[in-house]
This record gives structure tokens, C-alpha cells and sequence, in this order.
């Protein structure tokens, strides 16, 4: 689902679609193969736990399959998947504890594309990965998705059923938290 | 909060949270899960649920002054 990507549902035939309103299993399955890595794959981004995305894909889905009536196709199945699975994964975040052990498990096991910077060192970025943890979901999420997967804020912004200067507004609110955080830790950014 | 102080916690933060691979799957298919799922929806309720539900009707009922704790432990 990365923002540069074509909208994958630009390959689904409108029939699908229709078919998929209708109630049709197999058009329903047809979108699931086209769609699940791409859904997976930003739920990954969000709760950063390979197993509870997996859990969230299927939830996703579910969520799907029970709202297709309100499925509107001119917007496309993509945009639409995404801000259910955002909603799912939201939901799992409120759910959790703001404990710092999630962070710090879900980090080793994460299939990562950056390295670390030795500069930092292991310790402040395990202190920063807990700090972000106990942060408030809604302002963690619109964070991950903006700064560290460097998700476009209007990508984010349909995601999350929120305008762009609301993101922009999370984001900034979540980054001041996280330096309050860490100065009481005596970590200074 | 300054806009370098803002880069300097962006950059942190992306220390701290390596981004997900591009080509991050599902370890299994998950299909299966999904049928699983759409067929938990349409098996009835259980018997308890609806017990469960009748109790909390009738403690309501009995114990109005109760509604607001509920709905605040909701």
C-alpha cells in the first residue's frame, strides 16, 4: 500500500466489484488474494507484530465483508481496505497496554528495511521505542505511519477518517510528547 | 518545540523504529482464517449470552442508579 504504488484495484474488473456488493464468495476471495499482502503490510506498519497483523488481516477482512453493502467502488477497494484495516488496528492498539516489553519483543522480530545508526546508541533507542509506546494510539498511529514508514499525510489522512491539518496536528503533538518523555528520562534529543 | 528539535526527534524515533520491509507477507495463507471468521458470524448466540444480557436488563431495572456505572465501565 505504499502511496507510490498504482491502486491495485484498477486491475479488479468492475464485475468483481459488483459481484464482490453482491455477496459473491469467489469475487470476495479474488479480492483477498489481490489485496491481503498490501493490507497485511500496513497493519505491520501500525502494530509492528507479525502475528498480530496476521490476526488483524483476517479481522480486516471480516470487517469487509460485513460492510460490503456500504462498499462505494468509484473510490476504490484500496483506499477503502486500508481505513478498515486502520480502524482494526486501532482498536488493537487501544486494547494493549502501554507497556514497554511489546516494543521492545516486536523490534527484534520485525522484518526491517533500515539499519540502526551506530551513532545512537542500543539503549536510547530502546528508551525511545518504550516512550513511543506509551504514547496515546491515536497519536502513535498517525506518527508511525508519518514519520518513521514516511507515509504521505494525505494517505495517512484518508486512513484515518481525519483531515491533513489534523495529521499534522497528531504528529507534532505526539513528537513533543515523546521529547517531554524522554527529557524526564534524561534523554535529550 | 523548533523545527530542528522536531528533525532531531523524527530522526530519533526512526533510529528507534526501523521501518517494515516493502516486501513484508503473511508467514501462512490466511484465506482459511478469514472463512473461519465469516462463518463464526451466523452461529448463535449462546445460551448464557442471552442469560448474561437478561441479568444485567433486570439488575437495571431493579437498580437504575446502576445505569451510569455501567455505561462508564464500558
Amino acid at each position: 500500500m505504499r502511496s507510490g504504488a498504482s491502486d491495485v484495484s484498477d486491475q479488479v474488473p468492475d464485475q468483481v466489484l459488483d459481484e464482490f456488493r453482491q455477496g459473491s464468495v469467489a469475487a470476495f476471495e479474488t479480492l483477498f488474494r489481490q489485496h491481503q499482502r498490501a493490507v497485511y503490510g500496513w497493519i505491520l506498519r501500525i502494530v509492528r507484530d507479525p502475528e498480530a497483523a496476521e490476526d488483524l488481516t483476517v479481522e480486516t477482512f471480516w470487517r469487509i465483508d460485513r460492510a460490503r453493502a456500504r462498499f462505494q467502488p468509484w473510490r476504490g477497494f484500496e483506499p477503502w481496505a486500508r481505513r478498515i484495516a486502520t480502524h482494526a488496528a486501532l482498536d488493537w492498539l487501544r486494547t494493549r497496554r502501554p507497556a514497554s516489553e511489546q516494543t521492545a519483543l516486536t523490534v527484534e522480530d520485525l522484518p526491517a528495511a533500515a539499519t540502526a545508526d551506530p551513532v545512537v546508541s542500543a539503549e536510547i533507542r530502546q528508551k525511545t521505542a518504550q516512550a513511543f509506546g506509551r504514547l496515546p494510539p491515536r497519536l502513535r498511529i498517525a506518527a508511525i505511519l508519518a514519520v518513521v514508514e514516511e507515509q504521505p499525510h494525505k494517505t495517512v489522512a484518508e486512513a484515518l477518517g481525519i483531515s491533513v491539518p489534523a495529521v499534522k496536528l497528531r504528529v507534532f503533538r505526539a513528537l513533543r510528547l515523546l521529547r517531554k518523555d524522554l527529557e524526564q528520562q534524561g534523554i535529550t534529543p | 518545540m523548533n523545527a530542528h528539535d522536531e528533525d532531531r526527534i523524527k530522526k530519533l524515533l526512526q533510529q528507534a523504529l526501523p521501518r517494515v520491509a516493502e516486501d513484508a507477507q503473511p508467514a501462512r495463507d490466511l484465506w482459511p482464517a478469514v472463512l473461519r471468521r465469516m462463518d463464526s458470524r451466523t452461529a448463535p448466540l449462546p445460551w448464557f449470552d442471552w442469560a448474561l444480557l437478561a441479568g444485567l436488563v433486570a439488575f437495571a431495572a431493579f437498580f437504575p442508579a446502576s445505569i451510569p456505572v455501567f455505561l462508564y465501565y464500558l
